[in-house]
């Protein structure tokens, strides 16, 4: 089914401190954006496919979406995988278009952590094995015990990780619609303070509110439709380690190899058909190791990779080109699809000169899932 | 400040376990059908599925395999100790475990598989498991 799904039009709120905005709010006014981008009724909506708001949990949310939208869908609910469940729902939608399930998808994602409750974020109750008796919690730490790992084991330095967030701020900072709009140097990031050793403030993403869309349809219906710029999906895969952190035989390695492998296999690519990346950054260490697991380099060479111009405008894959979660919005990961959608339509802030071939990753809580999407022109 | 601190929460699945550290003995749980060895508690073997398993007492040897020190404190009754370190613990059995490592802040010591001891520890009015480093032999 390689290119027989679009993309037909994407949509997105302010990023950043959005007082008094629900997560229905933002998730209306981001599939209101992309409807109008797709230049379509909302009558033909489907499906609708939704995150939930990860910092409160609501049972039903997908239903509750659809009435706020006014669209009683024959496909809908909640997809639930933390930050890997954008591209996942991109993937299902496209799978239940392809077999008559449904013609025409919305797949959306919205929330108020920065104004509203993140309480969610943290793990403060003692829990049944008392991990949290023991102080472990937040998911900054469990993100630092991989890094930890992945340094004592590959040699991977503090000076590998900056060059992840020194890229993504410097691209961010030339992106009007980003939360964080100030670039670092090495300096700036051996200087900020550490969170969780050996994690410092500038390894860690932005809490926002906000809130993407995507409209997904088969080419065949955007071309009947006059869609003015569809964009084709190529290839997705899903990886889901799942594991607790403290319970992975290795951590550093994940099920992202899978995901990657499998997206890259649909479409009949490999990572030197790449032209622009944007990786889930949600703290530095992890584009490092999907960047392994998709085979951009060897395991345990993705800090030299990223450190040595692997990434970057000088010769390198261009990489997370409007801020990623580290400055665009920390966001869980759809505005990364968006970001890749406006590459591959010519029409990105920084665009990339000729990208034919472009790749996302999306992925959640402490590497438990994964997935990847593929796009074309 | 006690009154907010995170224990655990015991329930008749877990019992067993906190009832051993309790007796001064780390417990994990060891399947009769194919012999794997696992925590956290659980009802049934994640190897082979079975819901039939015997609490083993650990030797409370084993290795960290990771760690990190905590410089901001997420739940205020771990605010009065940082930095505070967690790290996971691969016993010489198999099953892994999150705690910290006792005796030691110079953290320029730890390293990855760094071989480690028991130590149980009172903590709030309970036994919890927590691991010194020791020498390799």
């Amino acid at each position: 089914m390689r290119g027989k799904v679009v993309v037909a039009g994407v949509g997105h709120t302010a990023f950043g401190k959005l007082e008094g905005r629900t997560p229905v709010s933002l998730n209306v006014e981001a599939c209101r954006k992309a409807l109008n981008d797709a230049s379509i009724s909302k009558d033909e909506i489907d499906a609708v496919l939704v995150k939930y708001p990860t910092s409160k949990f609501q049972s039903k949310f997908g239903q509750t979406v659809a009435e706020a939208l006014g669209i009683m869908p024959r496909i809908g609910g909640v997809w639930d995988q933390a930050g890997a469940s954008g591209i996942s729902m991109i993937s299902f939608a496209a799978m239940a278009i392809e077999h008559d399930q449904c013609e025409v998808a919305l797949v959306c994602m919205a929330d108020n952590p920065r104004t509203g409750t993140r309480s969610a974020y943290a793990k403060p109750r003692g829990g049944a094995d008392g991990s949290g008796t023991h102080g472990w919690v937040s998911t900054t730490a469990g993100y630092a015990m991989i890094a930890r790992r992945h340094m004592e084991q590959h040699g991977t330095t503090e000076e590998q990780l900056a060059a992840v967030a020194i890229n993504n701020r410097a691209n961010g900072a030339k992106n009007p619609n980003a939360q964080l709009q100030i670039p670092i140097t090495l300096d700036d990031y051996l200087q900020s303070r550490l969170i969780v050793d050996p994690l410092r403030r500038d390894d860690c993403c932005l809490i926002s509110d906000g809130g993407a869309a995507v409209v997904v349809m088969s080419a065949e219906h955007a071309k009947k439709a006059g869609v003015e710029k569809p964009v084709p999906i190529l290839g997705f895969g899903q990886g889901q380690t799942s594991w607790e952190v403290a319970q992975r035989p290795d951590l550093t390695r994940t099920m992202a190899h899978k995901s990657g492998a499998t997206a890259f296999s649909m479409a009949g690519l490999s990572p030197k058909d790449i032209d622009v990346a944007q990786f889930y950054d949600c703290f530095t260490i992890t584009p490092i190791m999907s960047l392994e697991d998709y085979g951009f380099c060897k395991h345990g060479e993705g800090g030299p990779f990223v450190g040595d111009g692997g990434i970057g405008w000088d010769g390198g894959l261009p990489f997370n080109t409007s801020g990623g979660l580290l400055s665009e919005t920390g966001m869980p990961g759809m505005q990364l699809v968006i970001e890749g959608v406006r590459q591959m339509r010519g029409e990105a802030n920084l665009q990339v000169k000729n990208a034919k071939k472009g790749i996302v990753s999306n992925q959640g809580g402490e590497m438990h899932t994964h997935s990847t999407l593929i796009l074309g022109q | 400040m006690s009154d907010d601190f995170p224990l655990p929460e015991v329930d008749q699945i877990n019992k067993p376990f906190w009832d051993g550290l309790s007796e001064g003995k780390l417990l994990f749980q060891k399947c009769n059908n194919c012999g794997h060895s696992w925590l956290p508690v659980r009802q049934e073997c994640p190897n082979c599925l079975a819901a039939d398993y015997t609490w083993t007492k650990a030797s409370g040897n084993g290795v960290m395999t990771s760690w990190v020190v905590y410089h901001t404190s997420f739940i205020p009754a771990y605010k009065d100790r940082l930095p505070y370190n967690v790290a996971i613990v691969k016993l010489d059995e198999g099953p892994q475990m999150a705690t910290n490592i006792v005796g030691e802040t110079d953290y320029s010591k730890f390293s990855i598989d760094h071989p480690v001891e028991l130590v149980i520890e009172k903590e709030h009015g309970i036994n919890v498991a927590r691991f010194r480093l020791i020498d390799a032999e």
